[in-house]
């Protein structure tokens, strides 16, 4: 029998989690980490303050590093494995949730289904150019008045000859107004179908909507498609129906499971640090009890949320991994960030509320992480149906 | 043109370093990082041997431990790497470095050997310079430029003042200093690819050097305090007091 240890635990790892990744998984993920901590933290409360990003520079980055759809084999991507497209969403989040959905859209969202549905003549004409950032792209399957429940969407497409007609308007759209190509999902005489719309179609628009108070370091846009006819060699060939985004969403979510701890660890180190240094009653605040509590329940917030993550990533790089146990993390992770976010928000006071601190930001962001990909409780429903056998959704 | 890189792995400077007790020697932990000076060491290197398409090799002494740090400078794209690890050379000082890495340099065809100005965990700032004369090259050292062309290598030698214009022949050895070169961020493929490398792995007697140490750590102790700074409070006249102080202490 082995004896317990006496060694003093580390406040930003403290299972030592990081003992389960491999080397090469501990090199990109300091990678990335690195790249944020130089890159992205310096400039991305004035980006969130501003409503701008650069978007063409990151993509450029971005694509330099590998990271846009680095979990696909071929065609100019990386084909890490699945954990470490994880990590890195983890560390891109931990600098702020619309950084790391850009990434998310590009790979998850738009290069993966041309990469699982596409011609072969799509994958060579988009991925290559998609991986290097030199392309950005978008995916529309969210409608005004079809959100949590998008098979009722109301875009169509319809032959015209050997072309297609495209009509409808998409809302919510991450990305659009700075994509050169959009994925646009709509209904057809067979089924929901993905076509590839370049921006530049005539008939295809992508107004962005402003006034946001979440996700602001991204770009969120209307898409409005008014007879924009795109050629048959457009449509993805391979999927005609609901399991075509749903699938694009599994892996999304996937990465916001990991993406999601990131956040949840930027506020967690933030308020350790606030609290160590913060002094009121002559004693640092961290010296309270109440605040003792907040601080553990953040820590370990954080650390089973890492374990579910890195969990579902073995699970996903064994080939394992179901879409039900997707939403166990993406509901699970994303609850415990935005508590973990509130409670930071708390022990840091009226500096809470700036854009000095990342705490606040993470914050607001969260709102938009719990509702999009699935909101809290479609995942709710969807393992409640996988444990009772029953539908709750209509 | 090939490029043979100096690196050294050292304990992760964000965690407390342990000293051995008796001998005084850095206790070094199975994971080490990448001594981050070097990066721009093997930054330099890269740009040199791809305007060519040569080759990096990276040269280290130490303890290999999991070869982290090695494999990061593997993953910013160098091609291989020689480490050379043996017990007998704990402890070792500045001038058995110099022997050891020469022994390992001179058995590569090299145009340039490139090293950092000093590592971070030892400061001694000696070692280019004697791996220079142990090679029977010359010795560039603190650039803050590096430029080749057709056997001639130029730098500019960072000085008090500016910097010197120095010029050499080649194969010659340049020490740089950290922001010769803005080090790369190692590609995701790199990584990937990283693990593929050969790392070669070369003991003293391979190399036929044996540790003769000609220095000796007589004592170490803790850095003083800082000490406490001295107020001076403004009565319309301490801006002639900072200036009499400044004068004192000759920076102005
Ligand atoms: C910043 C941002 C970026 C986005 N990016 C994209 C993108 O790139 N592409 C894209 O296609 N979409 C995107 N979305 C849209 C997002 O996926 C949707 O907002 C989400 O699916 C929820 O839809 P909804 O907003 O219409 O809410 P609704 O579906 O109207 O939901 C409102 C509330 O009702 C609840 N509800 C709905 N149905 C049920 C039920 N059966 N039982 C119990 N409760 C229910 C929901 O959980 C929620 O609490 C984005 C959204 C945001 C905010």
């Amino acid at each position: 029998m082995s004896e317990i240890v006496f060694a003093k635990p580390d406040p930003y790892d403290f299972l030592e989690t990081d003992a389960l990744l491999s080397e090469e998984e501990t090199l990109l993920r300091d990678t990335v980490r690195d790249y944020v901590e130089k890159e992205i933290n310096p400039h991305v409360a004035d980006w969130w303050d501003e409503g701008v990003i650069p978007h063409a520079e990151l993509a450029k980055a971005f694509g330099d590093l590998g990271m846009l759809g680095m979990h696909l084999e071929g065609y100019g991507c990386a084909g890490t494995s699945a954990t470490a497209y994880g990590l890195a969403c983890m560390e891109l989040e931990a600098g702020d949730s619309g950084i790391r959905s850009f990434v998310s859209v590009q790979g998850s969202l738009v290069m993966f289904p041309i990469w699982k549905f596409g011609s072969e003549e799509q994958k060579q004409t988009w991925l290559p150019r998609m991986a290097s950032g030199e392309i950005i792209g978008c995916f529309g399957l969210t409608e005004a008045d079809s959100g949590s429940d998008p098979a009722s969407m109301r875009t169509s497409a319809k032959r015209d000859g050997s072309d297609w007609l495209i009509n409808g308007s998409k809302m919510w759209i991450t990305n659009g107004s700075i994509a050169d190509v959009a994925i646009v999902w709509a209904r057809t005489d067979d089924g929901i179908r993905g076509f590839i719309v370049p921006s530049d179609t005539k008939g295809f628009a992508a107004p962005e909507i402003k006034k946001k108070a979440s996700l602001r370091a991204s770009v969120t846009s209307e898409l409005i498609l008014d007879d924009v006819r795109v050629p048959d060699e457009f449509l993805l060939p391979a999927v005609s129906s609901m399991r075509g985004p749903l699938s694009c969403l599994n892996e999304a979510r996937f990465g916001i499971a990991f993406g999601a701890v990131g956040a949840a660890r930027s506020c967690y180190e933030s308020a350790l640090a606030y609290a160590g240094e913060r002094e009121q009653f002559n004693q640092p605040i961290g010296s309270f009890q109440l605040t003792q509590r907040k601080l553990v329940e953040m820590m370990v917030s954080v650390q089973r949320g890492t374990l579910v993550a890195l969990h579902l990533g073995r699970r996903k790089d064994n080939g394992e991994l179901t879409p039900e146990q997707v939403s166990f993390g993406k509901f699970d992770n994303v609850r415990n960030a935005l508590e973990v976010a509130r409670t930071a928000r708390s022990i840091l006071g009226a500096n809470g509320i700036t854009l000095e601190y990342p705490v606040f930001r993470h914050m607001a962001n969260l709102e938009t992480v719990f509702t999009y990909e699935g909101t809290n409780e479609i995942h709710t429903l969807v393992m409640g149906q996988a444990i009772t056998g029953l539908n709750a959704f209509t | 043109m090939n490029v043979v890189v100096c690196v050294k792995q050292i304990p992760d400077p964000a965690t407390p370093y342990k000293l051995e007790e008796g001998t005084s020697w850095l206790i070094r932990p199975e994971d080490q990082v990448l001594d981050d000076t070097d990066r721009y060491g093997v930054e330099m290197g890269l740009q040199l041997a791809q305007e060519s398409e040569g080759t990096v090799t990276l040269v280290s002494m130490g303890p290999t431990g999991n070869a982290q740090g090695i494999r990061q400078a593997l993953a910013m794209g160098a091609d291989r790497a020689i480490m050379i690890e043996d017990d007998g050379l704990r402890g070792s000082d500045a001038l058995t470095t110099a022997r050891v890495l020469a022994a390992a340099i001179s058995s590569e065809a090299f145009d340039l050997v490139i090293t950092g100005t000093e590592s971070t965990d030892g400061y001694s700032g000696v070692v280019p310079q004697m791996i220079a004369e142990l090679l029977g090259a010359p010795a560039l050292t603190y650039a803050t430029k590096v430029e080749v062309g057709d056997g001639v290598v130029t730098i500019h030698r960072q000085t008090a003042a500016g910097y010197d214009v120095v010029t050499s022949s080649t194969p010659a050895v340049v020490s740089v200093t950290a922001g010769v070169v803005e080090p790369r961020y190692p590609t995701f493929k790199g990584i990937m690819d990283a693990k593929k490398k050969p790392i070669e792995n070369k003991t003293m007697s391979d190399l036929g050097v044996e540790n003769r140490l000609a220095q000796e750590v007589a004592k170490i102790t803790n850095a003083p305090e800082r000490e406490a700074g001295r107020r001076i409070e403004d009565e319309g006249d301490a801006h002639t007091e900072i200036v009499a102080l400044l004068e004192d202490r000759k920076v102005i």
